[in-house]
């Protein structure tokens, strides 16, 4: 139950940091360390060399730019809890993070941590998920942009090259007055969800104008459930109506392990999708949280 | 042994410098070098929350930090929180009091996510108490004396405010 010997580096700033990476040897990007030290400390995982970005400052913190809310990858998990900019614009990401472990975890976990581990049930990911976010990978070649649903590839696989590191996080703003929902099933506090629910929905004159529903835990990695989208998109949200779209995501396609059956999580994504709807819904519509 | 990194950090007030390897984790450095037991090990892996210290004041696992990550920083531990003399933080005192502890493995752990608790959170509810402890696991308590433990503590601070 300790790690392997490694050679450990502090680059101060991002191109250091690359420039590690690029050079072949077998390292790992050490941020906030709430995943990547428990494998080391089983040895599942066996770097060569550690860097350490805890001293990147350009790599943390919350901005507003434009239409969108821009993350550093190193950003703490805490910090996302508190802020108001998460808060005020959003509130999706602000209902999930107190499920993200436990106090004790977010105080050092990362965003960037959160989406490079891609544990199929974690939290960000599905958030991201669910917004469309934009990813910013960089390497010595140079930056890319992924897109969100290109970048999580399967379990514990992303689109990220040896060399990129994961540098930030992009989140559009939905319209000022859109309704969220964020609900998950664990047998524990702060387990991983067995299955989580996250959802947007923007309101247009009596009618569903946008929504987009995810579900995380499920399988492979977070997915959208692109036929209730479009079922609900343009209609008034009955109760027939949200019934009809949280069977569509029972459907979706999941895994077993010894947590839960693939029946098990998709009777769990039914009922989620229901309650997070209804939530999202009523929120959109100025009601009060029922 | 690798190559070792000098590293500065202040431990319940005091100022250690110290050679450590880098892989040796926070706890490691805090038990074996330091001599600071205090700190427990359940699992080793982020799970129990045994090995929880303060780190730069906010709550952190010891066990998923590297000791040269502290290097310019403060921590404490549960044998900071005692007064010189020996007297009890208020919390101890009312783990004491309220049997909040059996066998005592866990209860550094709980300590220090209190500490942090009844600074932070001074109107914190029963519910959010418990929340804030579900990231420390006890085996022996059934832990309804540490919550009773930390709601005194936390009406007792209340009533000096006002
Ligand atoms: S020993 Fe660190 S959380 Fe269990
Ligand atoms: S008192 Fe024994 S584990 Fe908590």
């Amino acid at each position: 139950m300790k790690p392997a010997a490694f050679a450990y580096h502090t680059p101060s700033n991002i191109a250091e940091a690359v420039k590690i990476l690029a050079s072949g040897v077998d390292a790992r990007v050490l941020s906030g360390g709430q995943s990547l030290m428990p494998m080391m400390n089983f040895r599942f995982v066996l770097p060569d060399a550690l860097i350490d970005v805890n001293g990147i400052a350009e790599m943390s913190g919350i901005a507003v730019k434009g239409d969108r809310i821009e993350i550093g990858a190193a950003t703490r998990q805490r910090e996302l809890e508190f802020s108001d900019v998460i808060r005020t614009h959003i509130p999706l990401m602000r209902e999930a993070i107190p499920n993200i472990g436990h106090r004790q975890t977010r105080n050092r976990g990362t965003i960037g941590g959160s989406h490079v581990h891609a544990d199929p049930a974690a939290e960000l990911p599905l958030c991201s998920v669910t917004l469309d976010a934009e990813l910013t990978a960089q390497s010595v070649r140079g930056t890319r942009i992924i897109a969100m649903k290109d970048f999580a590839l399967g379990y514990m696989m992303t689109a990220l090259q040896p060399d990129e590191m994961l540098t930030k996080i992009s989140l559009p703003i939905w319209p000022k007055g859109h309704g969220y929902g964020f609900t998950e099933f664990t047998r524990r506090r702060g387990d991983f969800a067995i299955v989580a629910s996250s959802i947007l929905v923007h309101m247009n004159g009596g009618k569903i104008g946008r929504v987009a529903i995810a579900l995380g835990g499920m399988g492979q990695g977070p997915t959208r459930v692109r036929q209730a989208e479009a079922l609900l998109t343009g209609k008034a949200p009955t109760n027939e109506l949200i019934r009809e779209a949280a069977t569509i995501a029972g459907k979706t396609e999941a895994t077993v392990d010894i947590h839960a059956t693939n029946e098990y999580r998709q009777h769990l994504a039914k009922l989620l999708t229901a309650k997070t709807l209804l939530k999202a819904i009523a929120r959109a519509e100025g009601k009060p949280d029922v | 042994m690798s190559e070792t990194r000098q590293i500065t950090v202040t431990v319940n007030g005091t100022a250690h410098t110290a050679e450590v390897e880098p892989r040796t984790t926070l706890a490691d450095f805090l038990r074996h070098q330091l001599e600071l037991t205090g700190t427990h090990l359940g699992c080793e892996h982020g799970v129990c929350g045994a090995c929880t210290i303060l780190f730069d004041g906010y709550s952190t696992r010891a066990c998923l930090m590297l000791a040269v990550q502290t290097d310019g920083h403060a921590i404490t531990t549960v044998e900071g929180l005692a007064g010189k003399d020996g007297t009890l933080a208020p919390i101890q005192a009312a783990f004491q009091k309220h049997h909040g502890l059996q066998c005592g493995f866990c209860t550094p752990g709980m300590l220090m996510t209190l500490t942090e608790l009844l600074r932070d959170q001074p109107n914190a509810t029963e519910e959010e108490v418990r929340d804030v402890l579900s990231g420390n696991l006890c085996r022996c308590t059934g832990y309804s004396g540490i919550v009773d433990a930390a709601m005194e503590v936390l009406a007792q601070q209340r009533g000096k405010g006002a």
